[in-house]
């Protein structure tokens, strides 16, 4: 029993190790999961940056999306916006919302480094953002055609990401 | 008469709940309380150490004017924090609900409190153990020892 005793701060060490290896191992800290999954996308009626037209949620439904939060004021949109290029290029229907920023700036934006979106919902006080729970742009959003959000990721698109995406992606179609 | 109206003027100006240099106007003082408390209990989702109040995160100064619009709309402080949960997440609550998912977060520190003191008992009753007394074979090397001392000593 004596003996026995002697090994508790082994056995208590090697379980905050064993803790402490897995947290270091979580990716990405600040990634919040979003009670949004399997809930319909939030009401909204918005301009869109590119023509002025009004849209609803409505017409977001019909076929499923990925729905991308940006801004131009973002740095990490940047490095997505090329990868979002190539997934529109291969035939994926991508909304953009115009996250908490100026119509014009975006239209330039757009022109500059090319339109991946089917269309871009303006959202200059950020209030479809808050519906989402936005909180660090750029952050995507699964949703299909029903319009009922299926996944969220919070952070740049790039080909790893998509690799676990798609197949939700596709299991939508 | 005039200062009477002056008096009755400043004391019937609404209150303000300043928080990051931007003022929210309250009619009744309880209200700017019940908001500053708020902004208190609720978390940051972007600067993840901080609450509404401390933060200067543009998605802290949205969150608060959402918490002082809700309030305006008459909501209470519970629809406020469901509100804000059912689009953030139970991040942004300072103090988590106790369910199922949050049994260890709750309970965990009554576990290690149970672990501990477990440890302590059975470590005192090992202590408390009498020490057993010598035998016939070890008085007598104790002996010989004891008078090898002695001799070195005296020599």
């Amino acid at each position: 029993m004596n003996r026995l005793l002697l090994f508790i701060p082994l056995i208590i060490f090697a379980l905050m190790g064993v803790v402490f290896w897995v947290g270091l191992g979580i990716e990405d800290k600040t990634s919040l999961p979003s009670p949004l999954i399997g809930k319909p996308f939030p009401e909204f009626e918005l301009g869109v940056v590119e023509d002025g037209r009004t849209l609803t949620t409505a017409d977001l439904k019909g076929q499923p999306a990925l729905v991308n939060v940006w801004a131009t004021w973002c740095p990490t949109c940047k490095a997505e916006h090329s990868f979002l290029n190539k997934l529109a290029g291969q035939g994926i229907r991508i909304v953009g919302i115009n996250y908490k920023d100026d119509v014009m700036k975006a239209r330039d934006w757009l022109k500059a480094y090319g339109n991946p979106y089917a269309y871009n919902l303006s959202d200059p006080e950020g209030k479809l953002g808050l519906e989402l729970g936005v909180y660090g742009a750029p952050e995507t959003f699964l949703v299909d055609s029903e319009g009922i959000i299926r996944a969220k990721h919070i952070g740049d698109l790039n080909p790893k990401v998509w690799d676990s995406l798609k197949l939700e992606f596709g299991a939508m179609q | 008469m005039k200062q009477v109206i002056m008096m009755v003027l400043f004391f019937s100006m609404p209150v303000w709940a300043v928080i990051d240099g931007h003022k929210y106007p309250f009619e009744d003082p309880q209200d700017a309380e019940r908001f500053e408390q708020l902004a208190e209990d609720l978390r940051c989702p972007k600067c993840q150490n901080q609450n509404l109040a401390d933060s200067n995160a543009p998605v802290a100064a949205d969150l608060r004017d959402k918490v002082y619009e809700l309030m305006q709309d008459g909501k209470s402080d519970d629809e406020v924090v469901t509100y804000l949960v059912d689009r953030y997440g139970d991040f942004v609550r300072y103090k988590p609900p106790f369910r199922l998912d949050t049994l260890l977060l709750w309970g965990g520190p009554v576990i290690l409190l149970l672990l501990g003191i477990l440890l302590l008992a059975l470590l005192r009753r090992n202590q408390s153990q009498p020490v057993s007394a010598l035998s016939a074979e070890e008085r007598a090397r104790l002996d010989a020892l004891k008078s090898r001392l002695d001799e070195e000593e005296n020599s």
